[in-house]
């Protein structure tokens, strides 16, 4: 029998023991991964993006900002590589800055969404009883809510009540901070006060069965506290779902974005955002079609390298689903 | 089980309160009346028009005589279209809404299941990856992207059906699409999924050893076990595509109540914000429920206490 590189054989009496190195939960699925094409070329394609996010300034040939009226719906051609938009902004740059909205608002929602969301699923799930009843009754009326109109009104509570503010009071100092960001810090928020309801409820359904489990019994006869169990033993078991089911949710945040800068709640302008570009490309449509299909086919690819790599994740980590 | 119905019928009331209070502090909290025009009008024809819609009294006690009058149907008046009621709104503008999520499920069923049982039967052939990458592309192709790219060609250039607005058939066949496809591409794995599963469970044997013919054993025995996971998120679908159909009805220029909605917000109609909050809450609360009592009644093993 041929060994692998990494596999010892050893003989004792009679019996041959194969050993093979341990081999993390981790590992594995990273080796898993690397197997799948369509998961490979998600992170590719990702890697893409935060590389044209970050450098944008260098990569892009105009800033996103900057426009010549004279030029405005010029053809895509030498000076413009896509065109430019109404006001003579080209269409290429703005797409690429553009990935610097739709990529943070997907990395930041899905944070919150993560930390919150894990957080409260765990100590739910963990204690059981009274106070699971009561944090489960708090997720049921937010997920009675309709999502997509609770950001609405969200939306537009944030942006009359902070449109005129006096610097030094709170009020000013957040309305600053939403400025420096484009709109796109009270988009955040938004994300953030609705994405960790689906997340809590994976996360509290898995620590529901695993406290059940001999290891947790184990490591609550060896003294640990209720804290230790809950961080260093339920934790990182349940935390393997809850990446898989926050990746596959990164390109929802993304089209929440997209869609209040399409009804104009969203970032302000010039901040580009790829949802504003389609919207400001649609009243266009009939002469300069190419003004809304580019910022859209930018979207769907982003979305779709999510989707690539969550479903590789998915079934890296557990590869009975596939 | 009786009293589990009964527990969550229930359960919806407090729920809804809750709702409807945050939606209402929400609107009330953001700056600006519903009377304050462009260019204003005399402070005394305003706190006429405020006395009139009781919107002088203290915030609890509108709250309050808003939820006695609900309670009794009555969602109130709006503000910014004088003639019309809350009531009136709803229902001129949710049956479009409605509408046009019924056909985007039929669109996602149409599409979908067929797709995936395609894609089970012929497992790891072209036909099969063919069937899922397509799914993938669907279930990535935002609306945003996909409606004006539909409009652009089949209205625009092959002018075969119409640009927007919503009444005849011809206006509804993109709209549905779009809303749609993103379900049916859904749909399509979770058959594909449940389809592999159930072709591998002893019943289909015994069904092909007893002789049943091929197409006998897929359609009568593995399809209709198949579908049960398929048809459990079909009502939650139909609420997630009427909630969400925001951005089509934007698009195509549908009047729906999500298109209603942002209006409403905008010229601070509080009780039409009200009243489309709720109503939604209320088709999501509806959907849910119907979902858990589907499982239980497919699924035996299923018991709620």
């Amino acid at each position: 029998m041929e060994l692998k590189s990494n596999e010892k054989k050893e003989i004792i009496g009679d019996a041959v023991i194969l050993e093979r190195p341990e081999v993390s939960l981790w590992k594995d699925a990273f080796r898993r991964m690397c197997k799948n094409k369509m998961a490979i070329l998600g992170a590719i394609i990702i890697i893409t993006l935060l590389v044209l996010a970050i450098f944008a300034p260098y990569i892009a040939p105009y800033h996103y900002a900057e426009g010549c009226l004279k030029e405005n719906y010029a053809k895509p051609g030498d000076k413009y590589l896509l065109g430019a938009d109404f006001m003579g902004r080209d269409v290429l740059s703005r797409i690429i800055y553009g990935t610097r909205i739709s990529l943070s608002v997907g990395i930041i929602g899905a944070s919150t969404a993560f930390i919150l969301g894990v957080l409260y699923g765990l100590i739910s799930g963990y204690y059981g009883g009274k106070i699971d009843n009561i944090m489960m009754r708090i997720v049921d009326i937010m997920y009675g809510f309709p999502t997509l109109l609770l950001i609405i009104l969200m939306m537009v509570l944030f942006k009359s009540t902070f449109a005129v503010t006096t610097p030094g009071t709170i009020a000013g100092t957040l309305s600053a901070i939403d400025n420096a960001f484009g709109g796109l810090f009270f988009i955040f928020i938004g994300i953030g006060v609705t994405a960790w309801i689906g997340m809590a409820r994976i996360a509290r359904g898995m620590a529901l069965s695993l406290r059940e489990k001999e290891f947790v019994e184990a490591a609550r006869a060896t003294g640990n506290s209720n804290f230790q169990i809950m961080i260093k033993h339920i934790l990182p078991n349940l935390i393997g779902p809850c990446i898989v089911a926050v990746t596959l949710q990164i390109p929802r945040y993304i089209t929440f974005e997209a869609f209040l800068s399409f009804i104009g709640l969203g970032v302000n302008p010039p901040t580009p955002s790829w949802g504003m570009m389609i919207s400001e490309g649609y009243k266009a449509i009939r002469s300069y079609p190419h003004l809304a299909l580019y910022p859209g086919i930018a979207l769907a690819i982003t979305m779709m390298a999510f989707n690539f790599l969550g479903d590789g994740l998915r079934d890296a980590l557990d590869p009975r689903m596939k | 089980m009786i009293n589990y119905i009964i527990r969550r019928v229930l359960w919806a009331i407090p729920v809804l309160l809750i709702i409807s209070l945050v939606t209402f502090s929400l609107a009330h909290v953001i700056p600006g009346g519903p009377f304050d025009k462009e260019k204003p009008l005399p402070a005394e024809i305003i706190a006429n028009l405020e006395a009139y819609y009781g919107l002088d009294d203290p915030l609890w006690k509108q709250y309050t005589d808003y939820l006695w009058n609900a309670l009794h149907g009555d969602f109130g008046p709006s503000y910014s279209s004088r003639s019309r009621t809350v009531n009136d709104i709803i229902s001129t503008h949710f049956p479009v809404s409605a509408q046009l999520g019924v056909l985007a499920v039929i669109v996602a069923m149409v599409v979908g299941i067929p797709l995936g049982m395609i894609s089970a039967l012929k497992q790891n052939t072209f036909i099969d990856y063919f069937c899922m990458f397509f799914a993938l592309l669907g279930v990535s192709v935002p609306s945003m992207t996909l409606g004006p790219v539909l409009v652009w060609i089949f209205a625009l250039k092959l002018h075969i059906l119409p640009v927007a607005r919503w009444g005849t058939w011809q206006q509804a066949i993109l709209p549905a699409f779009t809303l749609g496809i993103g379900s049916a591409a859904l749909l399509a794995r979770l058959t594909r999924a449940s389809m592999l599963q159930v072709i591998r469970e002893d019943y289909i044997r015994t069904a092909r050893a007893k002789g049943v013919s091929e197409e006998k054993v897929t359609v009568h025995h593995a399809l209709k076990n198949a579908l049960i996971p398929v048809v459990t998120v079909i009502g939650p679908l139909f609420a997630a595509l009427v909630t969400g159909s925001l951005i089509v009805e934007q698009i195509f220029a549908i009047p729906g109540c999500g298109k209603y909605f942002i209006t409403s917000i905008t010229n601070r109609d509080y009780p039409v914000v009200l009243g489309i909050m709720l109503l939604y809450a209320l088709l999501i609360i509806i959907a849910n429920l119907i979902v858990d009592l589907t499982y239980s009644w497919i699924d035996p093993r299923i018991r709620y206490s």
